[in-house]
């Protein structure tokens, strides 16, 4: 009799510890499913509402697209308003452009030194300069910027300072880290035999640098420029702060200019929503997010490129 | 001799621009710094700002800033350990994990300017919470999630594949072995990569400034109902951050101690992503050795 009792116990015990895992997994895997839903909800619905509200400058307002983007004058205002915005466009990317040609070659020396020169105490060494590099925020940057690159641009150059030059500047201490760490990933993930054949073939340390090192990792070292330029293009306030803010095209490095996400700053505040200023706003936050797209788009393709 | 020549050179170039980054970086915190730190006070960390007179603190925006940043811990932590999970130990490859990659992704990419303007869109107006701590909140978890992700992910990635196979061993559930014998072999990766992502979140300002707005109601630090407007720890407040409160004084500060303000508050700002840095580090140290050396003595 007690015997049985024990053994139906047991079966019992099984079958709802059976239950019991199916519930747990139940639990867990809703909750899993809840948290990766709400990620893509997220991104999706960023992704429609900035479209819907970005088109409306051309759906609603009729300003037409060649007028948008290749339009000089920017005056949303005015008694015969007009939407050009060709110097924004044109500042985002000249700064972009600027900030990355400062920072890949000091990014990939630094890189350099790390993995190949003195691996040790060099690494020790750069890779806190490097976190605490991207650990500050971006209105810090801004506001050394202002107060040590503009009086300093001001003295040495003709201007006032603030402009395209001290804009690129600040950018591309802040994109250095973002490069510097993918191009030490890429370096250090090289295999040992390529440097140590060309060092066996008499090669010096430069020639291995050159001709072995840069070539192989090229992709990958790319893949970090552009990622850092994805980061400098959407910069908005450390920008701000320093680029002067002048809604025409920059003829010289001193000159003050806009970018995109400058004029969105200071523009969002003080528009309506709805009002034509606005959407034209609105479409420039859509560019932006286009542009986002093509910056990941083309690190996959840089990727897709390392992996062969 | 030439190719020896080209070659010291070459080492000579790498080394100075190798020194000339650790030489921004140390002047950039010593000016920050040198300038900052002689404006910093009690009185400064503690009392309300003014807007035209000189002698205004930064109190609020301070207190802001960490509460914004409890708020956006409180429900970024557990949204992004779940999706981590999911694609570290079930996302079985194929196109949907893909995509799901290619959506981290792209949301870490996403300009904050551009979250911002979602936020104001769809926080602020369309669910209507107004510009609030709420709003900058959700604001930040869109901004800080994908990051949450990755951190998660990696760290169960770096798990020992035989910690969870004993666990099937054991006849347990997906799910138990996944909270009961990797979590807590994850959980220091996890802390320290969330300490270093406050970090980030402390510092932002292009994402709150429509979202938790520019501006702060008068506080009373002796009203702790939630529901009151003039109390701190009221959610659905108007609450400027200390980074946003930076970028507005330098932009249109019109106290006679604007600069001095602004310095003071960079300083404190960096002294407090400094810190989590230390924590972090000190942190992810510490819970190592726990793990390895000293289980291995008892």
């Amino acid at each position: 009799m007690r015997v049985q009792n024990n053994e139906t116990m047991r079966v019992q015990s099984s079958k709802s510890r059976i239950e019991k895992h199916h519930i747990e997994d139940l639990v867990g895997r809703s909750y899993m499913s809840f948290c990766v839903l709400l990620l893509i909800v997220s991104i999706v619905s960023m992704v429609y509402f900035v479209t819907s509200r970005g088109i409306s400058t051309f759906a609603i307002d009729k300003v037409s697209i060649s007028d948008f983007f290749f339009g000089t004058t920017w005056s949303p205002e005015g008694d015969h308003p007009s939407f050009g915005a060709l110097p924004f466009i044109a500042g985002s990317f000249i700064t972009t452009l600027l900030a990355a040609l400062i920072a890949s070659p000091l990014s990939i020396c630094a890189a350099l030194f790390m993995t190949e020169i003195v691996p040790g105490w060099g690494k020790k060494l750069l890779q806190p300069v490097i976190e605490l590099l991207s650990g500050i925020p971006s209105v810090v940057y801004g506001f050394v910027g202002l107060s040590v690159i503009v009086p300093f641009l001001r003295n040495v150059f003709p201007g006032q300072g603030i402009g395209v030059a001290a804009g690129a500047l600040v950018l591309s201490v802040m994109i250095l880290p973002t490069i510097t760490s993918v191009a030490v990933d890429a370096l250090s993930t090289l295999p040992r035999n390529l440097k140590e054949s060309s060092f066996a073939l008499g090669a010096t340390r430069w020639q291995t640098i050159a001709r072995v090192i840069i070539p192989t990792t090229l992709p990958a070292i790319m893949t970090g420029v552009v990622l850092g330029m994805a980061r400098a293009f959407g910069e908005a306030l450390a920008v701000q702060m320093v680029i002067g803010n002048a809604p025409f095209i920059p003829t010289s490095l001193f000159e003050s200019a806009s970018t995109l996400t400058s004029v969105i700053t200071l523009g969002m505040g003080n528009t309506t929503m709805g009002s034509p200023h606005n959407n034209a706003l609105w479409s420039m936050a859509l560019v932006l997010m286009l542009m986002t797209f093509l910056f990941v788009f083309v690190v996959r393709m840089l990727e897709k490129r390392r992996s062969i | 001799m030439k190719a020896k020549t080209a070659d010291k050179i070459a080492t000579f170039v790498i080394v100075t621009l190798a020194l000339l980054i650790v030489a921004v970086l140390a002047g950039l915190l010593g000016y920050i710094l040198f300038r900052g730190v002689s404006h910093i006070s009690w009185d400064f960390l503690t009392s309300a700002p003014r807007k035209i007179r000189a002698g205004g603190g930064i109190g609020p925006q301070l207190f802001n800033s960490l509460f914004l940043l409890v708020l956006t811990l409180l429900i970024t932590v557990p949204l992004g350990i779940g999706a981590g999970i999911y694609m570290a130990e079930y996302a079985r490859p194929g196109r949907i994990t893909g995509f799901i990659r290619l959506i981290v992704e792209v949301l870490s990419s996403f300009p904050s300017i551009v979250v911002g303007l979602f936020g104001l869109l769809l926080i602020v107006n369309i669910f209507g919470l107004g510009f609030s701590l709420v709003s900058g909140a959700l604001a930040l978890t869109v901004f800080n999630l994908p990051l949450m992700v990755r951190i998660t992910e990696q760290a169960f990635r770096s798990v020992p594949s035989q910690q969870k196979e004993a666990g099937f061993a054991l006849g347990l559930s997906k799910w138990k072995i996944v909270t009961t014998v990797l979590f807590p072999v994850a959980l220091p990766a996890i802390i320290t990569g969330t300490i270093l992502s406050a970090g980030r979140v402390f510092g932002e300002a292009a994402a709150l400034m429509f979202t938790a707005g520019m501006s702060s109601p008068r506080l009373d630090f002796g009203n702790w109902n939630p529901l009151s407007p003039s109390s701190p720890l009221n959610p659905f407040r108007p609450a400027e951050t200390l980074a946003v409160h930076i970028w507005k004084i330098n932009s249109e500060g019109l106290a006679p101690d604007a600069a001095e303000i602004a310095a003071g508050a960079s300083a404190v700002l960096v002294i407090t992503v400094l810190i989590f840095n230390l924590v972090a580090r000190y942190f992810g140290r510490l819970i190592y050795r726990k793990l390895t050396a000293s289980r291995r003595m008892n």
